[in-house]
């Protein structure tokens, strides 16, 4: 066994320490050391995306990379999306379209969407399609995430308008 | 007269039946704040990692444990030997045979379960798994599910080779399971023998997995001092999983308890009980300490709960102009290694005779044999109930060869055949009394919606200049809501379903029952059936399942049968109730109870309304001193529904493909989905539900296969693999619908969930085999991927310029 190591990163805006083996995921990290257990796994091969986070402004599937890898770095996870009480346009976009079912998913398709907003805030259904390809879900065939993202989209550019 | 807009107000505040309530269960989703099985850490828990087998039919010469123990963090490594002294080597399965827990002796499929290795974390678990070393002697395999029977076929179970039954009938080889069969066949084959018009097809289903996003997994928790012992576990129906757990392990049934909790995707995959949740099981009788064991991705697709795999042939005799008179299907079907597949003890081929489907057909007779082989043990309901995909599909397709044959247009020879709206209830000539329907209203409102005619001259159009268009219809008949306790048993247990509902003296209410959600929207459906029948909001009624200490008894949420079954006990629950309150009104008003009548959220005194009790008011009273005379406190209920009937939702639905003869691509341009599940309780998540069921159709369709080589090696089971469509693939849908109330259940709802499954599948086959009918094709088997829809092409000579 690998010696331990210590490594830092910004979670959700707070500082975070976490010792790893080298070979750790970052899944794994995020779930059984930091108690952040919002990404899910689902196939461990970077294919489902229910474990998409945000790092350093990249959707990334955190079971195919590693803890020590994120040293320094910003990570953004589903428990990050709440404000002050106040639920992301995402949160309740997915909420008042019906975008969700098992919910197993969600919070890998929000952090996603959340990156698809930040470089096109406006985006088409084709467009919105194509970005959340790389996240699969088994309930809802899509058809209602697409509603959430866009939902999210007008609240967020009506907000900023 | 008119209802006043005070009691409009009041039907809105309640959010009952019909509204599009939003869900009670996102709260804790969109946040990331779901317990699903892997979110589960008890202190001092241990993972365990499976060893499995990399051959599908070998002898284990003997199994090497000291390596692994040698691993850091390793703390024990569990084989089939150190399962025998607590006698939990061998399981019982929900198909009346046995299974290996871990291998005993032999392996018989690929990956089988062969140890356990039991570590302080899940790499430690997954290095020791790496380090058990086992000695194996590889036989002959079994793939063909053709030759099971074949004289010189291997033997698969030695445990059994000299048992002539399995629960299920006499076998006449080594490999055969069952033998069952519905209908009159001599009078079917007479049919046939003088019949004007007869078609034949083969028609396989392959076999698919219903893969959730979420494997299967549990922490077992045994105390030794208690001896309760506890798991978590992903399990659509958690009753079953304590009386089987009870039944093995000898604990009582009291001591046990099933949690639920989330479960990520169930789609019939979570129903079985595994081999790894009672190894688990007995590392925690063993160690003392709670442990985890999750499934893998390649894990969960290539040995838990695989579906269909029926090898089916299909027979109709008609007269000329396309009346059905007899239907003979039968089918091959090929249960792996052992039978685990769900079906109710009495239905060992499940429902499969509800293939005459929407059709009016005098005689019928119909046949499965199920084999062994050397692939992984199944057989469940992937997001239907109990082999109905199998039998819809047969009919749905055989009815367009007929067509074909008789050059009749597809929509119109369903009309010819369709069981009338007038003679429901209708007596199927394979028994099955369906509850209500109207078939042809549901076709011509979507032929309109489609412009149908329109459709077929654009098709004959692009016929002329050589493109390749097709239409798929299905007017499609299910069966669920599983069911009545005459017919409908597993391990003994009636599946009848439950709710326990107690009102508090503030008027707000909780309710539980035996089902188990999986992503279904329980907690707020259930909410509104009770609110409406109740008047009291759905925002207060709290709805609970899935904790066996906590829910009354019940079979679980597969085959559609929440809502014919569970949701009938919860509007039967609330019904007593509603009488106590109904007493406790007369009482407080000081009438008769015959004076009163229900208004929405209250008791009015007839022809004085402005003299009432609220529901609140009466759960308040419930609680005090001031009740009818020997009438005892409380306001609460239970209910243990046993139902009359199956139900049989119904759809008519319509495909139109593009097919790019060139690249055998195929493009769905438009799907159009009429469901009638009778009563509509939340048509936000019913629409849910349909555009879910129609993307595991058009997976299953256009990609979903698990094959494997002669040697029985898998050559598809992770997700770079196995098809799950993307948002880019999966079409956009069209819903629409039609209401026919059920008569036999208590607010006339049928269930809806899996109809789009059953319904999409043969409609996607239908019209990617429509866009071939005028070159003379009848039948081609799915999935429907480029290459094999190519290949069909490249067959026919029109895949080059």
């Amino acid at each position: 066994m690998a010696k331990k190591q210590t490594v830092s990163f910004t979670l959700n805006g707070t500082q975070v320490d976490v010792v790893v083996e080298p070979r750790e995921l970052l899944i794994h990290s995020l779930r059984e050391k930091l108690q952040h257990t919002g990404p899910h796994i689902g196939c461990e091969t970077s294919h489902c995306g229910a474990c998409t986070v945000d790092i350093d402004g990249m959707s990334v599937k955190s079971c195919t990379v590693l803890t020590v890898q994120c040293q320094d770095a910003e990570v953004l996870t589903i428990e990050g999306f709440e404000q002050g009480g106040e639920l992301h346009a995402l949160q309740e976009g997915f909420t008042q379209e019906h975008g969700l079912q098992c919910g197993y998913c969600t919070p890998g398709m929000i952090t996603r969407a959340y990156r698809l907003l930040k470089e096109n805030p406006s985006p088409s259904e084709e467009e919105i399609r194509y970005w959340m390809a790389g996240n699969l879900c088994r309930c809802t065939g899509y058809q209602n995430i697409v509603k959430a993202v866009q939902y999210a989209a007008n609240k967020l550019s009506s907000a900023s308008a | 007269m008119a209802a006043s807009t005070d009691m409009l107000e009041r039907e809105a505040t309640l959010q009952g039946l019909g509204t599009s309530r939003l869900r009670k269960e996102d709260a804790r989703f969109i946040r990331g704040k779901g317990t699903y099985i892997d979110d589960i850490k008890l202190p001092g828990m241990l993972f365990g990692a499976m060893v499995r087998s990399p051959y599908a039919h070998a002898r284990i010469k003997s199994i090497n444990k000291d390596k692994a123990l040698a691993v850091p963090g390793v703390v024990a490594v569990l084989v089939a030997d150190d399962l025998k002294p607590v006698k939990l080597d061998w399981m019982p399965t929900l198909g009346s045979d046995v299974q290996a827990v871990l291998a005993d002796e032999k392996v018989c499929f690929q990956l089988q379960e062969v140890a356990m290795v039991i570590a302080t974390d899940r790499y430690a678990a997954s290095d020791g798994a790496d380090m058990v070393e086992v000695d194996y002697e590889e036989l002959p395999v079994l793939v063909d599910p053709h030759k099971a029977m074949d004289a010189d076929a291997p033997i698969i179970r030695e445990d059994i080779a000299d048992k002539d039954e399995v629960g299920h009938g006499k076998r006449t080889h080594p490999n055969h399971i069952f033998t069952w069969e519905a209908g009159d066949k001599d009078a079917t084959d007479s049919v046939f023998a003088n019949a004007e018009v007869t078609v034949k097809e083969e028609i396989l289903n392959p076999r698919v997995h219903p893969c959730p996003m979420e494997t299967c997994g549990c922490v077992a928790s045994f105390d030794k001092v208690t001896g309760q012992l506890t798991v978590y576990i992903t399990s659509q129906a958690p009753h079953l999983v304590r009386t089987v757990v009870a039944m093995l392990s000898g604990i009582p049934e009291s001591k046990i308890r099933i949690i639920g909790g989330d479960i990520g995707g169930g789609f019939g995959n979570k129903v079985p009980i595994y081999p790894g949740y009672v190894v688990a099981i007995v590392a925690s009788i063993v160690t003392g300490v709670p442990i985890k064991w999750i499934e893998s991705r390649i894990d969960n697709i290539s040995t838990t709960g695989f579906a269909r795999d029926y090898h089916g042939i299909g027979e109709l005799a008609a007269d000329k102009d396309g009346r059905i008179k007899a239907l003979r299907f039968t089918a091959l079907a090929d249960h792996g290694a052992f039978n685990s597949h769900v079906s109710a003890t009495k239905l060992p081929a499940g429902l499969f005779s509800i293939c005459t489907g929407s059709y009016d057909i005098p005689t019928a007779y119909c046949r499965v044999d199920a084999v062994y082989t050397n692939k992984a043990p199944g057989g469940v309901a992937y997001r239907c109930s109990l082999r109905v995909t199998e039998a819809v599909y047969l009919i749905e397709r055989m009815m367009d060869v007929l067509a074909q044959k008789l050059s009749i247009d597809k929509a119109e020879i369903r009309r010819r055949n369709f069981v009338n709206a007038d003679k429901f209830p209708y007596s199927t000539s394979l028994g099955w009394t369906l509850d209500s329907g109207d078939y042809h209203t549901a076709l011509e409102k979507v032929l309109q919606a489609v412009d149908y005619e329109g459709l077929r001259k654009e098709q004959a159009e692009k016929r002329a200049k050589g493109e390749l268009m097709g239409i798929g219809l299905c007017t499609f008949t299910e069966i669920v809501g599983a069911g009545p306790t005459k017919v409908c048993d597993i391990l003994g247990i009636g599946l009848f379903d439950s709710c326990d509902i107690r009102v508090n003296p503030t008027g707000s209410a909780i309710a539980r029952l035996g089902t188990m959600s999986q992503g279904q929207g329980h907690a707020t459906t259930y909410a509104q059936i009770i609110a409406t029948e109740l008047g009291l909001s759905s925002e207060e009624i709290q709805i609970e399942e899935g904790d066996t200490d906590k829910a009354p008894y019940g079979a679980g949420t597969w085959g559609s049968r929440s809502t014919p079954v569970a949701g009938a006990a919860a509007a039967m629950a609330a019904r007593k109730i509603r009488a106590k309150a109904q007493a406790i009104a007369a009482h407080l008003l000081e009438v008769g109870e015959g004076d009163l009548e229900w208004e929405i959220d209250r008791f009015n005194v007839k022809g004085n309304p402005a003299q009432s009790k609220t529901m609140k008011e009466i759960a308040l009273a419930a609680h005090t001193g001031d009740l009818p005379d020997g009438m005892e406190q409380g306001l609460d209920a239970t209910e243990y529904y046993d139902p009359p009937n199956m139900t049989f939702p119904f759809g008519a639905y319509v495909c139109v493909v593009d097919i790019d003869r060139f690249t055998g691509e195929t493009k769905v341009r438009r799907f159009y989905a009429l469901d009638d599940c009778g009563t509509r309780i939340n048509p936000m998540i019913i629409e849910g539900q349909i555009h879910g069921g129609l993307t595991e159709a058009f997976a299953v369709a256009f990609g979903q296969a698990i094959p494997f080589d002669e040697n029985g090696n898998h050559l598809g089971n992770s997700l770079m693999d196995y098809f799950l469509p993307t948002a880019v693939e999966t079409p956009h849908w069209e819903t629409d619908h039609t209401v026919t109330p059920s008569p036999h259940h208590p607010i006339g709802a049928k269930g809806v969930a899996e109809s789009p499954h059953v319904g999409g599948i043969p409609c996607f086959s239908n019209a990617v085999v429509d866009a071939f009918a005028h070159l003379g094709v009848t039948h081609m088997d799915m999935p429907h991927t480029a290459f094999r829809v190519w290949q069909q092409c490249k067959a026919l000579g029109i895949n080059t310029r």
